[in-house]
């Protein structure tokens, strides 16, 4: 299993802030996530298929597409930030 | 190293006391105040007036991510404390939003470390801001701007 959260635009437009899920075999990358996100559809597939840009993060430090998740891993996906 | 994620406001001048402490060392303190800014003016594109924002962050990850941003400038410079206080939740216009403190011996390291600390919270920290108008929310868009801000440091 691992936790994915949504933040800020995602969570509004998604209207989910955090899921417990069993990770698919064949997903082991943050991209192959994000392509498996946007498979469920509708607003899913507009900001999981690339057109915006998704940031992502595990454990609590951002990572690239390219990051390995393993079970347990808390996932985290958002908007690029604007605190300050 | 001080790190604080607060709805509450601070006092400038109570966190640059504690943050002096006895230390008889320091001899120079750099800091930076960010406030809410009514963007209409300048950059929001339907040019309506910002009455409020709300603040939204990743409990957990966002002081981790600060915490590591003073560790990385104290790596760099010759820091002898830092502050960071961010605020979240609903602030108006004119309300002070973000607070970075640094003493150091002598003022070149305070400044550059000071200004390369808001650099990377402008850029990593994970911080949303929100806008209220009269006719509506919407979501703040990052700016290009502060990647090249940060960017210059690598």
């Amino acid at each position: 299993m691992i936790k994915v959260l949504y933040f800020a635009r995602l969570k509004e437009s998604l209207n989910y802030s955090t899921e417990e899920m069993a990770l698919p075999s064949n997903i082991k990358t943050i991209l192959q996530l994000k392509s498996y996100l946007a498979a469920r559809g509708d607003t899913w597939a507009n900001i999981f298929s690339g057109k915006q840009v998704v940031r992502a993060a595990i454990n609590h430090a951002l990572v690239d597409d390219t990051e390995i998740i393993k079970a347990g891993d808390e996932v985290a996906f958002f908007p690029p930030v604007t605190g300050g | 190293m001080t790190v604080r994620v607060q709805e509450s406001d601070f006092d400038v001048g109570i966190e640059l006391e504690f943050l002096r402490g006895k230390r008889s060392d320091i001899g120079a303190i750099a800091s930076f105040v960010g406030l809410v800014r009514d963007s209409s003016a300048t950059s929001n594109s339907d040019n309506l007036a910002v009455s409020n924002m709300t603040l939204e962050h990743y409990p957990g990850m966002t002081e981790k991510v600060l915490e590591t941003i003073i560790e990385k400038a104290k790596a760099r410079w010759s820091v002898i404390e830092a502050l960071i206080i961010h605020r979240v939740g609903m602030l108006q216009v004119g309300e002070q939003i973000v607070f970075v403190a640094v003493t150091s011996q002598h003022r070149g390291d305070a400044f550059a470390a000071c200004e390369f600390m808001m650099d990377y919270l402008k850029t990593e920290a994970p911080f949303w801001k929100k806008e209220q108008t009269e006719q509506g929310a919407h979501w703040v868009e990052a700016k290009a701007t502060d990647e090249k801000a940060r960017d210059r440091w690598k």
